[in-house]
C-alpha cells in the first residue's frame, strides 16, 4: 500500500492532519507525521523527515504532503541520498490533499493515483462562490 | 597557497561566531520580510556544526563539508537548511578525499555549492534571495583567482561583490519563499538570506591565516 508522509512546521499540525486522515482510512494507510524544528519550535527536520520515509518506504512507494515552500526543499534535499526511493512529492493543500489522498490509498491504488487524488484537492469547493460574501 | 582540514575547520568556527553575533539582526530583517526565524535558526544550525566539529579533526575536507551540510539540514529548520546544506554537502562531494586543497578547488567547491542552491531553490537573479549575494561573489572570487589574485585579495573582492549584492536585494520585490506572500511591500527591505550569506562571505576572509593564530578569529 502507498504510504503517506506528511510534513508541517508544527508537530501539533503534521499529528492533527494525521489524525484526521487516520480516522477516514480507519487507519489501515501507513501514515507518519513529521512537525517541529530539531528543538521543537517551528522549523523542519530533514533526519526526522528521513527517518519517517524509511518507516512507511515500500515498493509502492510514499506520497509527501508539506505544508510550505521550505518542508518540499528539506525533502528533496533527503532524497539525494535515496536513490532507490519511489516518492512524489505533493503540491495539494496539506489537509485536504492528505484526506483525499490517503482515502485514495486505503482503497489499493497506485502511487501515481494516490497522488493525482491528493491534487483534486486543489479544486475542493468548500463554499459556493454565491456564497463567498460577507453576510451582514 | 595550500588550505588545510585546519584552515576549514576554522572558517566554519568563524562562521558560526559571526552568525550568532548577528543572530538578533538576521531575525529582525526575517521579521519584516519573512516569518521572524532566520538568525534564530541558522545560529541553531552552525552551534550544532561546531559541535560536530568536534568529532571530524581526523576527517578528510570533503567529509567535513558534508557534515557540515547534513548538519544544517537537521538543524536549521526553515528553508535556509536545505538550501545552505545542499550548497556544502555539494562542495564536500567535489572535495571528498581530500586532506589540502588549493585556490582552483575553492573556486570549484564555491560553483557546485552555488548550482546546488540555484538547483534546490530554482532561483535565479533578482529574486530578493541569498542568490543576489552569493552569485556575485562566486563570479568575482573566480576571475580574481584566474587573474592569478592571491587567495586573500581574492576572497576580498569577492566579499565586496557580496556586500553589493546585498544591499541590490533592497529595492527587488520578492518573488520567492515567505517575503514574496508580502508582494510589492517586500520592496525597500533587505533580503535576510542574503545577509546571512554576506557574513558566511566575510569568514572566507582569512582563509589561509596559520590556522592555528588566534588573529583569524572575526
Amino acid at each position: 500500500m502507498v504510504g503517506i508522509l506528511i510534513v508541517a512546521h508544527s508537530e501539533q499540525l503534521a499529528s492533527g492532519v494525521k489524525e484526521f486522515a487516520d480516522q477516514a482510512t480507519h487507519g489501515q494507510v501507513p501514515i507518519v507525521a513529521i512537525g517541529g524544528a530539531i528543538d521543537g519550535s517551528l522549523g523542519i527536520n530533514a533526519e526526522a523527515i528521513r527517518d519517517g520515509l524509511h518507516r512507511i518506504a515500500s515498493d509502492d512507494g510514499v506520497l509527501v504532503l508539506v505544508d510550505f515552500t521550505s518542508a518540499a526543499l528539506s525533502v528533496e534535499a533527503v532524497l539525494e541520498d535515496e536513490p532507490a526511493m519511489r516518492v512524489v512529492i505533493s503540491n495539494a493543500p496539506l489537509v485536504e490533499g492528505a484526506y483525499l489522498a490517503a482515502v485514495e490509498a486505503s482503497v489499493g491504488a497506485t502511487l501515481e493515483e494516490t497522488a493525482a487524488a491528493a491534487l483534486r484537492a486543489r479544486d475542493l469547493m468548500k463554499v459556493h462562490p454565491e456564497h463567498r460574501q460577507r453576510f451582514r | 597557497m595550500q588550505i588545510t582540514v585546519d584552515h576549514v575547520i576554522r572558517f566554519l568556527e568563524r562562521v558560526a561566531a559571526l552568525i550568532r553575533e548577528h543572530a538578533t539582526e538576521l531575525t529582525e530583517l526575517d521579521t519584516v520580510i519573512g516569518d521572524a526565524d532566520h538568525g534564530t535558526n541558522l545560529n541553531r544550525g552552525f552551534s550544532a556544526v561546531v559541535v560536530k566539529l568536534d568529532t571530524l579533526q581526523d576527517g578528510d575536507i570533503g567529509a567535513i563539508l558534508d557534515v557540515t551540510g547534513k548538519t544544517l539540514l537537521a538543524t536549521v529548520g526553515g528553508a535556509a537548511g536545505p538550501l545552505y546544506g545542499t550548497a556544502f554537502r555539494r562542495a564536500g562531494a567535489l572535495l571528498a578525499g581530500r586532506y589540502t586543497i588549493e585556490e582552483a578547488d575553492i573556486v570549484a567547491a564555491l560553483e557546485v555549492a552555488l548550482e546546488g542552491i540555484v538547483e534546490r531553490g530554482r532561483v535565479q537573479r533578482g529574486e530578493k534571495t541569498m542568490l543576489d549575494a552569493i552569485a556575485p561573489g562566486v563570479e568575482t572570487f573566480r576571475n580574481a583567482i584566474v587573474q592569478g589574485k592571491p587567495l586573500e585579495e581574492a576572497a576580498h573582492c569577492a566579499l565586496a561583490a557580496v556586500e553589493e549584492g546585498m544591499r541590490a536585494t533592497i529595492p527587488m520585490q520578492a518573488t520567492k519563499g515567505r517575503a514574496a506572500f508580502l508582494g510589492p511591500r517586500s520592496i525597500g527591505h533587505q533580503d535576510p538570506g542574503a545577509t546571512s550569506a554576506y557574513y558566511i562571505a566575510c569568514a572566507m576572509v582569512g582563509l589561509d591565516a596559520n590556522p592555528t593564530s588566534d588573529q583569524n578569529v572575526a
